[in-house]
């Protein structure tokens, strides 16, 4: 039961440090938008290995829920972040035709 | 601690500015209006908390009437209640302020609900007693704010916020990973039993100190401390007077409230000198780097701004000495002064945002070489900006000068007589800065006609300067018995 | 070339980027190890399975989403929104996409209807199996995106003055109801045990509202479009373009 859950959770902690890289290293705002959910998909599968009791027992519902709560707000982040990512594009857009 | 009338404040000061955002949104009509009622009824609540505190000491309320484990818990001690009190007074100044600073319909209607919202944020932060809930409250606030600095619609506006919302989800992001940590180690997400667990399992000291490092990284992300601050002078330079002066004086803040607190009620059994050191060190080079650049700015905004810098960096060098000093009166006094100089800053950058926002809107610029001529146009602003600077500064009787004299008094008693000459080139570098502002602008022109000129926007920027001044300054003495009922000592 | 060494430069930065982020998984893989041989194995589990009788909702998850820990979901909603209302504060709407054919009409009528009954299906099975507001009202908003993407500049969403008071509802109804208990005595989101249900279906309701409309509303990017904007009667029923190409069988009697 451990091992499953190391190997899981593990594999989330992988994920988290590749988001970080790829958001450290990478310039264009998607892929620093796309970096930064795969780093916060780490943190959420980690919390989902945790919830895990084995087979026997139902998993905690606790990291759950909270793995739902994280995702809607990430997903309202990420909609403010492409938003204004769009925006910075059209004043760009308007710099360049002036 | 059970009676629901004692704990009802704990409730309001956050479901009063979350009702009031949403009356906001859904009448954008009568948004002014709405607006200011919530923001007197919000300031009301957080009145109707200090007292609460002030007279039976800590509140703490377990929401939902389940175990302490498993549900949320809002807690407000001294130290919460002290800064809550700052927050909702400067938020009331500001909202005020707001009243007069937006002209355009559809601008008035998107600055209320995001305010509003921040506002709620804010005080569910100081309030949190769980360690995900203070997630939820760090995402809102970090949204929000973007989102309101972002206001302007310029293309700098735009680019510096939308650097500081993603900043903000990769400190978010890494405190979670701390939170998942803990929970895998302890088995709840309640501040207190946490702490709790913690001290009791001497044995986990590893996880335990990689959790509080990635939650003190991503809060100091947010909190901008050098070098993570690099983020901070261009999204706070070039949002709205008003969002400016939320940002820098309770935002910032807002984060470094919430690392004080893990170092001080979670962590206590396990922060030693080597990380305080280190946090203070980065704190020092903050104050110094800081204050250089605000003295080199350009424009007076951005010179509020890397002051902010500086000012935050002073609320570092205190955990070193917290961590020399044993338990006591002498450790009391540190709290204090700490709180002190936090809630001067807090009430003095508001000021000087809000008058800079009022010398930008006169002038059409805040080019700090231009200004000549402003304290004969403007004098009460002018005189804001004198006030809040000399509280920058540190002079006697401002709130920050008894702050900055106990921390020097603290830090030669524990023999670490580095930071006073931290202290007193910090000091110095401020005055260079607030007096290059103010030997432009009193140019010499004609004696002005009338001292307010527009008493809306000019008396919240006033009132706060002043509290920053003399009254925290000549009536702290409350804040030690406001510390003495918290329990802001920790485990000690 | 004059880039040649800054390239080679940032590639080292990278490389020594990927070295120490390389240490800090390894690092911290090792901390988690320690961490689940902790011994705090139960954690929350046996509690939250223990006090499932007196939550009102048979499925654990729901009753942490909506009970031990609903503060924390109506702030969660509260982050919606303002994420919402800061997309709203960038200015309005891109017009929009043109018109849909014939062929993505048709499977549009088909599938949008489908999607507000299987949304309807998750948020009352949310109660006792997997489900609840956030799958409904991510279904929901959804069948928005695809209405957009049909064609309907406002994702089949009423007008601004409406869409405000939806959006704030989850909110609104979470916050009435928390402070209608404290009213009560019952303290804030404090449900009784035998109201625990409807109070919980009610905001579970109100909130799959506002989350569908604010993820609907997100996509369309912008303040709404005004009402001159939307297609109006006449425009859909002379939709389905040229009767000919149109997948429906005519309507006889119209």
């Amino acid at each position: 039961m451990l091992t499953a859950q190391f190997l899981y959770g593990g594999a989330g902690l992988a994920l988290f440090v590749l988001g970080l890289w790829s958001f450290l290293v990478h310039e264009p705002l998607l892929r620093k938008i796309i970096a930064l959910n795969i780093t916060g998909a780490g943190v959420f599968h980690v919390l989902i290995a945790i919830a895990y009791r084995g087979d026997a027992a139902p998993p905690d519902p606790v990291p759950h829920a909270l793995v739902l709560t994280g995702i809607v707000v990430a997903v309202s982040a990420t909609a403010l972040a492409l938003m204004l990512g769009a925006r910075l594009q059209d004043a760009e857009d308007e710099d360049r035709s002036r | 601690m059970s009676d629901p009338l004692m704990t009802a404040p704990l409730v309001l000061c956050i479901a009063l500015p979350l009702l009031g955002a949403l009356l906001v949104t859904a009448l954008p009509r009568w948004s002014v209006s709405l607006g200011i009622v919530s923001a007197l009824a919000t300031a009301g609540a957080a009145v109707a908390l200090t007292a609460a505190v002030w007279q039976q000491g800590t509140l703490h309320l377990i929401l939902g009437g389940w175990d302490a484990t498993l549900a949320i818990a809002l807690h407000a001690d001294g130290l919460a209640a002290a800064l809550i009190l700052m927050v909702n007074l400067v938020g009331l100044g500001i909202s005020v302020y707001a009243t007069d600073y937006f002209h355009d319909r559809l601008r008035v209607g998107a600055f209320w609900p995001l305010w509003l919202l921040l506002w709620a944020a804010l005080n569910g932060l100081f309030l949190a007693g769980d360690l995900f809930n203070l997630y939820v409250m760090l995402e809102l606030l970090g949204i929000a704010a973007a989102a309101l600095g972002a206001l302007t619609g310029n293309r700098d506006a735009v680019a510096a916020n939308l650097r500081y919302l993603l900043v903000g989800l990769l400190g978010s992001i890494s405190y979670l990973l701390g939170v998942a940590l803990l929970y895998t180690a302890h088995g709840t997400l309640d501040l207190g039993l946490v702490a709790q667990r913690i001290a009791a399992a001497p044995e986990l000291f590893a996880v335990d100190a990689a959790a509080m490092t990635l939650m003190v990284a991503g809060l100091a992300l947010k909190a901008a401390l050098f070098p993570l601050h690099f983020w901070l002078p261009p999204a706070h330079a070039n949002a709205p007077a008003p969002v400016s002066a939320a940002l820098s004086a309770l935002v910032v803040k807002a984060a470094f409230y919430l690392i004080l607190r893990l170092w001080l009620d979670l962590f206590w059994p396990i922060t030693g000198m080597a990380a305080a050191m280190l946090l203070a060190s980065l704190g020092a080079v903050a104050i110094v780097w800081g204050s250089w650049r605000a003295l080199r700015a350009e424009r007076l905004k951005l010179l509020a701004a890397y002051s902010t810098v500086a000012q935050i960096g002073y609320l570092f060098l205190f955990l070193p000495l917290l961590t020399a000093t044993p338990p006591g009166p002498a450790r009391d006094d540190l709290l204090a002064a700490l709180l002190l100089m936090a809630l001067t800053h807090g009430f003095a950058k508001a000021g000087f945002f809000l008058a800079a926002g009022l010398v930008q809107t006169h002038a059409g610029h805040d080019r700090i070489d231009d200004l000549g001529g402003t304290a004969q146009r403007l004098p009460a602003t002018t005189f804001a900006i004198a006030m809040a600077g000399s509280a920058l500064i540190g002079l006697p009787p401002s709130g920050s000068f008894i702050g900055k004299w106990l921390l020097m008094q603290s830090a030669i008693a524990t023999g670490q007589w580095w930071w006073v000459v931290v202290v007193t080139t910090g000091s110095l570098l401020a005055s260079a800065y607030v007096f290059r502002v103010l030997s432009r602008a009193f140019g010499l022109e004609p004696t002005p006609v009338r001292f307010v000129t527009d008493a809306r926007a000019e008396v919240p920027a006033l009132t706060l300067a002043l509290v920053s001044v003399a009254v925290l300054g000549l009536a702290s003495g409350p804040l030690w018995r406001l510390l003495e009922l918290g329990s802001a000592g920790g485990g000690a | 070339m004059s880039a040649d060494p800054g390239a080679a430069r940032r590639r080292d930065l990278s490389l020594l980027l990927a070295v120490l982020l390389a240490l800090l998984g390894v690092a911290l893989t090792i901390i988690y190890f320690m961490a689940l041989q902790a011994g705090a194995a139960p954690r929350l589990a046996d509690l939250a399975y223990a006090r499932l009788p007196g939550t009102g909702v048979q499925n654990p998850v729901t009753a942490v989403l909506l009970n031990y820990r609903a503060y924390d979901t109506l702030m969660e909603l509260a982050v919606l929104l303002a994420a919402l209302l800061g997309i709203w504060s960038l200015g309005p709407a891109a017009p929009g996409f043109q018109r849909s054919g014939a062929v993505l009409a048709g499977m549009v009528s088909w599938i949008v209807p489908l999607l507000i009954v299987t949304g309807g299906y998750l948020l009352w099975v949310g109660g006792y199996a997997p489900g609840g507001a956030f799958q409904a009202g991510a279904l929901l908003g959804a069948a928005g995106v695809i209405v957009r993407l049909a064609g309907d500049p406002r994702a089949g969403l009423p007008a601004e003055a409406a869409q405000r008071w939806l959006l704030v509802l989850g909110v609104l109804v979470f916050t009435l109801v928390g402070l209608g208990l404290m009213v009560f005595g019952a303290g804030f989101l404090t449900y009784p045990p035998k109201l625990a249900k409807w109070l919980i279906l009610a905001i579970e309701m109100a909130a799959t509202v506002a989350i569908a409309v604010a993820l609907a509303a997100a996509y369309v990017g912008g303040r709404p479009p005004g009402p001159e904007a939307r297609p109006t009667a006449a425009d859909e029923d002379a939709e389905p373009q040229p009767p000919a190409s149109s997948p429906r069988p005519p309507v006889p009697g119209r």
